[in-house]
This record gives structure tokens, sequence and C-alpha cells, in this order.
């Protein structure tokens, strides 16, 4: 099969070989490279998560406390929690791919507001520091959600500097809605009309919604609790008055929500890997569309189903409880959306679109155990168990981190311009899904059978599962580094990317490879439906080659 | 489809406008993606607040009299003053976006300078009502002390000092964040007294007056609602 496109002698000039220098890329203010140092910074957090998740694991290879004591534990499952939900997973799809690829689908030159963009890397930043500097002199011990009053009146650890630390990526995350926002509805092409848009666009559509709604409430809600903590008031202190379950209200109206931040721009991710690689218009365009939108409202309507056994009333427990059903509907209505995509179409099994059938298994799976928990009864009996860790590990992992694997391996050849090693990339998305599965899947059971979350030590019955799951959780190790190790060698050793490598539609993909600072020469005029692979295949439209490999 | 095409020059065809930045298409563009950014921020900012209402509105209800007992202990004439003071601010602010849209460029810094006085007038009453709260021990913390407070409308019947403090805790979290919103807008107001000092606003482009004053009004709006939630429960 011939290159597509021959490398040029010269090197043509593009966002990456435009300027060089530290500054050039620290005082950037195009989105592409501040992509960049996105991808560096949330993959550093990453590893720090999983490696707070491998100390975990470790511990509960035997039944005994052995490894670590129960104090320390406390703290590698709090901090593995807080840098993982807030420092790798919800800046992750939108601010690595969202940021680099938002303007380029739309046909802009940047995003509308390029300096806020950069100031929102820069609180990120600092608010990891923050989080670095509080995890190097102690810690937090509460859990991710630092439930009141524990969290105020009775740990010795670092709260308040934690909850700064989220509180100032919280507003990195709000100024990337923000952006979006105002780019997608202002700085689209002409011709790009909503109907025409990528549904990875809806997409970020929706969580930038949520972005901009749902994190000022976390904020206020950590401004409230490091009041509570340094000044010693009542609002949230039963002593005092107060109403823990205020806390709990406050701060699951932000992180319900949270969630769907994290799987909506997977679920773009999706949408765009398996309509290019089934060479098929996605079916039902504007119900996945519209799904998004409407997971984004439903999902500020389910916070209290992480209160069943908090002690709400019976009826509310009801009315959450339905609700909680409802947002299922248009996630299935997603996910039968890219069933019946793939039905007839030209599959290829390409490492994206690996990754985008694990996606469909594991996220089916996570929300599937999701409608479980949303029953009342069952809730009651499987509430902090691993049943429940099993369960959002299989949407957040097994639903975001594929789709973020899947997405970084379908655009990384116009991210650097340079073509991963193919074969290696399969390899890693099998591994991954093995791996993933081995470690989360005899959670379910553990949870099941009972046994509970965030205790260092377990009954010696437990301890085949147990130690399958770190077995598992050794092997997905594997499979998250190898992508991290070829993606570095193909900077300089790829093959150099074609400007469509995949015969993709999308704008994206009419740029360079990679892109030039300001991505279109000219402002392009958007003529066609999204996703028209059927027009594209045409023999008439064919280009000369549609595969480089 | 068109061809895949190999960029060699960014096109930069179109700025001759200073002020025009390089990735909008037109003058049109920009100024309507400002005015969005700004109201989804304040959509930010309603939620920001809302978290605070919705613990104010909760506790209200639980502990009626308490509240009702402490917020008859805050001074409600300064805080009508201040309540005038905001509106005027306001007002101001609309004639000065005005004067920059019929481009009266003296009139425009007289009601910015305005503006910024009767932030400056509300900082200093708002000080003052803290150093009156202080010296009453109505702070919350280790020397609060609220005994004998009647409850309005019970004679007979003093206010739980404890419930009291949650509604000064409530009181000084809630002003005190509003307070912070504008010494943050003291800061745009200096710099838009700076811009429009230079001239950079003229009947075509004054953006950022829009904006800022945007951000202005939503401050005011929201001490609109502190006001009668924070110092006139049950006083008629």
């Amino acid at each position: 099969m011939a290159t597509a496109a021959v490398a040029p002698p010269v090197e043509r000039e593009n966002y990456l070989n435009k300027h060089y220098g530290v500054w050039s890329w620290l005082l950037t203010t195009d989105h592409k490279r501040i992509s960049l140092l996105y991808l560096v910074s949330i993959t550093f957090f990453f590893f720090i998560g999983g490696l707070f998740a491998l100390l975990i694991r470790l511990e509960l290879l035997t039944p005994a406390g052995d490894l670590v004591q129960a104090d320390t534990y406390n703290k590698l499952f709090t901090q593995h929690g807080m840098v993982m939900v807030f420092f790798f997973l919800i800046p992750s799809i939108p601010a690595v791919l969202g940021n680099f690829l938002v303007p380029l689908m739309i046909g802009a030159k940047d995003l509308a507001f390029p300096r806020i963009n950069l100031l929102s890397w820069y609180l990120y930043i600092i608010g990891g520091a923050m989080m670095l500097h509080c995890m190097l002199t102690g810690g937090v011990d509460t859990g991710w959600t630092f439930y009141v009053p524990f969290s105020t009146a009775f740990t010795n650890t670092k709260i308040v500097e934690a909850g700064l630390a989220i509180f100032v990526a919280g507003f990195s995350s709000i100024l990337t809605g923000l952006n979006f926002i105002v780019t997608i509805h202002r700085m689209r092409a002409p011709g790009m009309t909503w109907s025409r848009l990528p549904l990875f666009i809806w997409a970020h559509y929706a969580t930038s919604i949520i972005q901009i709604l749902g994190t000022p409430v976390i904020a206020i809600t950590i401004v409230l609790v490091a009041a509570e903590r340094a000044l010693h008031l009542g609002i949230f202190d039963p002593k005092l008055g107060g109403d823990p379950l205020l806390f709990q209200h406050l701060f699951w109206f932000y992180s319900h929500p949270a969630v769907y931040i994290m799987i909506l721009p997977s679920m773009g991710i999706i949408s765009e890997i398996i309509a290019c690689f089934s060479r098929k218009r996605i079916f039902g365009y504007s119900f996945v569309a519209l799904s998004s939108i409407s997971i984004a409202v439903f999902g500020f309507l389910v916070w209290a189903h992480h209160m069943f056994v908090a002690g709400i009333s019976v009826y509310a427990a009801l009315i959450f409880s339905i609700l909680s059903y409802a947002v299922a509907v248009p996630s299935a209505v997603k996910v039968f959306n890219w069933t019946a995509t793939l039905y007839k179409g030209s599959i290829r099994y390409d490492a994206p679109m690996l990754y985008a059938f694990g996606f469909l298994g594991l996220f089916t799976v996570g929300g599937l155990t999701g409608l479980f928990l949303a029953a009342l009864g069952l809730n009651v009996h499987v509430t902090d168990t691993y049943f429940v860790i099993a369960h959002f590990h299989y949407i957040m992992v097994g639903g975001a981190v594929m789709g973020y694997l899947g997405g970084m391996h379908f655009w990384w050849p116009k991210i650097s311009g340079r073509m991963y090693p193919e074969s290696w990339a399969r390899l890693a998305a099998l591994i991954v899904f093995i791996g993933f599965n081995l470690t989360f899947f005899p959670q379910f059971i553990l949870g099941y059978v009972g046994m509970p979350r965030r205790y260092y030590q377990y009954p010696p019955e437990f301890q085949v599962l147990n130690v399958l799951s770190t077995a598992g959780a050794t092997v997905l190790g594997v499979g998250y580094l190898l992508p991290m190790i070829y993606f570095l060698w193909s900077m300089r050793y790829g093959k150099p990317a074609p400007d469509n490598p995949w015969n993709a539609a999308g704008l994206e993909w009419k740029t360079p490879s990679p892109p030039t600072t300001f991505n279109f020469e000219q402002e392009p005029v958007v003529t066609w439906e999204a996703y028209n692979y059927e027009e594209l295949d045409a023999p008439q439209h064919r280009q000369e080659a549609p595969v480089a490999r | 489809m068109p061809d895949n095409s190999v960029a060699v020059v960014p096109s930069t065809a179109h700025h001759d406008n200073p002020a025009l930045l390089h990735h909008f298409a037109s003058e049109q563009q920009q100024k309507d993606s400002a005015d969005l950014g700004m109201w989804i921020f304040l959509a930010t900012e309603v939620m920001f607040f809302g978290g605070l209402f919705c613990a104010y509105l909760i506790y209200r209800r639980w502990y009626y009299g308490d509240f009702a007992a402490a917020s008859s202990s805050i001074d409600a004439a300064l805080g009508g003053t201040n309540t005038a003071v905001l509106i005027c601010s306001s007002l101001t602010v609309v004639l000065a976006i005005w004067a920059a849209q019929t481009a009266r460029r003296t009139l425009l810094i007289v009601m910015l300078i305005l503006t910024m006085l009767f932030g400056c007038v509300f900082l200093g009453i708002k000080a003052k009502e803290y150093k009156d709260k202080f010296d009453e021990h109505h702070v919350p913390g280790a020397s609060f002390s609220f005994e004998h407070q009647p409850i309005p409308g019970h004679p007979g019947e003093y206010a739980n000092p404890v419930h009291a403090e949650i509604f000064f805790a409530l009181y000084f979290v809630m002003t005190g964040l509003h307070a912070l919103h504008m010494i943050i807008g003291l800061g745009i107001f200096t710099w838009l007294l700076w811009a429009s000092w230079k001239g950079r606003f003229t009947p075509e482009y004054h953006t950022p007056l829009e904006v800022g004053g945007l951000y202005w009004h939503f401050v005011d709006i929201v001490w609109i609602y502190l006001f009668p939630l924070l110092y006139l429960i049950d006083r008629h």
C-alpha cells in the first residue's frame, strides 16, 4: 500500500516547529500547544494516582494489614481518589483532546478566549502544585468526599490545603467550560450548523454546561468547609446546630454531575471513532447529540442517590431512585445507536476501534450495575462495598479512560504528525481490556458478598478474588505504560503521518498533520453533513489511498 | 469535498483594527463572544452564591426566631444606605456606557470615577458595620456572645446563641464574598478608567465597558437579594 503523503524534504511549518524555547510554550495562547501542556501535566498526575492505586492493591494482596498502617491506607485511597478525579479524569479529555480539537472541528482559528485558556492551565498547575505539596507534607485521610463532620471537626490532616487545591483546579475547569461554550456558539465556520456539528462537539458542549453550573457549587462548599474548620463555624456541625446532610447535598450536587464531565467527552470520542471505522454515518445523529444534552440535564437531578443510607426521607429517596433510572435512558440511546452504526458497516479493527469496542462493553456493564445501585433495596445492601467501587471504575476507567486512550490513538497522527506503531497499539488495547476486567470484575463479587470499601484488611475467604484483582491491576499498569512508551517513541521514529490517515470525515482532518498555528489557511466553508462516509467512500470521491501503516 | 490544503502563511489580511484579535473574523463576532462569555461567567456566579442562599434558606426555616433576633442586631439603616449607594452606582455605569456610545469622553471618565466612588463608599460603610459586629462580639468564633437577645414578636423569649451564630457565619461569608466581588469590580473599573483616559473606547468599540458593566450590575443584584434576606427578617 502506498503511503498517502510522502514526507516533504523540508518539514513544513506547523504549530510545533514554528517557535522553539520554553517561553514559547509557557506563554503560548495556541490552543494546540496548551493542549499539549495539559497532556504532559495530566499524564504526570495520572501516574501519581496510579502509584497510589498500586499501593492500595499491594496492601490488599493479603488479608492482614501488613504493607502499610491503617492511617497510611486511609491517606492512600483518599489521595488516589482526589488526584484521579480532580487532576486527571475531569480535565483529561476536555483539556487535552477538547482543547486541541474543538476549534479544529468547527473551523475556528482558536478558542474564543485564548488567554483565558492559558490561564486555566496555570490554575490547574497551581492547584496541582498545592495538591502535591499537601500530599508530600502529610496528605488527607477522609476519603475524596471529605464528609463532614469528620473533615471539619475530627481529622488532623490537611483538609484546608487539599480543599483549596481543588478550589483552584475547579476554576480551571470552569474557565475551560466557559471557553468551549462561547467557542461553539460564536466561532463556527460558515455552514457549520448545529445539525452538522461532530458529536464530539455536542458532547463537549454538554460537558461544559455541567462544568460551569456544577463546579461553582463545590467551590462554595469547599469555602464553607475551610471556614468551618478554620473558624469553628457551625454550618455543617450538628453539635452547633448545623446539618451534615447539607454538606452531602451540596457536595453531590457537583460530584454526581462530575461523573458526566468524565464520561460525556469520552462518549463523543466513541461516536467519532465508531463512525470512522464503520465507514458509516452515525445512526440516529440527532438522538445521539441530544442524549448528551439530556444526560447533562438529568445528571443534575440524581445526586441524592449517593445518600440513600445517609438519613434522607424515604419519599425523597424514591424520587431520586426514579430519576436515576431516567438518566439511563439517554445513555442507552447512545449505546444502541453506536451498535446500530456498526450494523452492516465496513468495520476495521485499528487500535482506536479496539478501544471503542472495549468502551462499549465496559460502559454497558458499568451502566447496568448503576441501575442495580439506583434500586433502593439493593443499594442499601451494597452501599459502601466493593460493588460500588467496581461500578464506578467501570464507568470512569472502563468508560472514560478507554475513550481517552482511543481518542489519543485516533488523533495522535494529527497532534504529533507521526503514526504510532499499530501492532503495539492493538496489543496494548487488548492488555488494557484484559487487565481492566481482571482488576474490577472480581470486585463486583467481593462487594456483593460483603467486602466493604476503605478497609486495609479483610477476612481470609476474600483473598482469592483480591489476588486476582491485584494481578489485574499489574496487567492494567503494563497496558497504560505501553502507549506512553510508544507515543514517545513515535514522536521521533514514527512514520510521518499523512493529513488524513483514517480517511476520516471532519474538518480537523482537512488541516495538515500537524496543523499550522492558525489551523486553517482560509476560513473553511462547510457544505456537507457530519460523518458523510458513504459520500466519502463513493468511487468518484475516493482519495488515492485511505490508509498508511 | 475541498482538497486538503497545505497552509503556508497564516492569513492576517483583515486586521486593520488593533482591538480585533487575530482569531476573530469580525468586530461583531468578537463583541458577541465577549458578551456571551460574561453572561456564562455570571451563570457560574449565580451557582456559586446559590449554594450559600440554599444553606441560608434551610437554616432560616429551621431557626426562624433566632435568625430574626440576629438579623435585628444589624444596622438596617446602614444596609439601606448601602443599597441606595449601589443602585446609584448601577445608574452611573449605564451612563458611562451611554457616554462611550455617544463619544462623550469627559462624561465617560466622570461616570467611571463616580461609580468607583460609590463602590468605595459601599465598602467603607460595610467596614463600619463589620467593626460594630466585632465590637459587639457578634463575629463567630471563640469570643462570640449573643446572650439574652429577644426574639422579635415573642416577648420573653430569647434567641439560642448557637443558632444565631449560624446566622452570623452566613452573614459574614455571604457579605464577605460580596465585598470581595466589589473589590474585584473596583479593580476592573480602575482598568476601564485607565483605558478610557487613553481614549481606547469609541462608539464602535466599547466592549470592555459593557462586559465590565454587566459584572458590576450582577454584583449589585446579589446585594439586592442579600439586603432583605439578611437585614430585614421580621422587621416591620
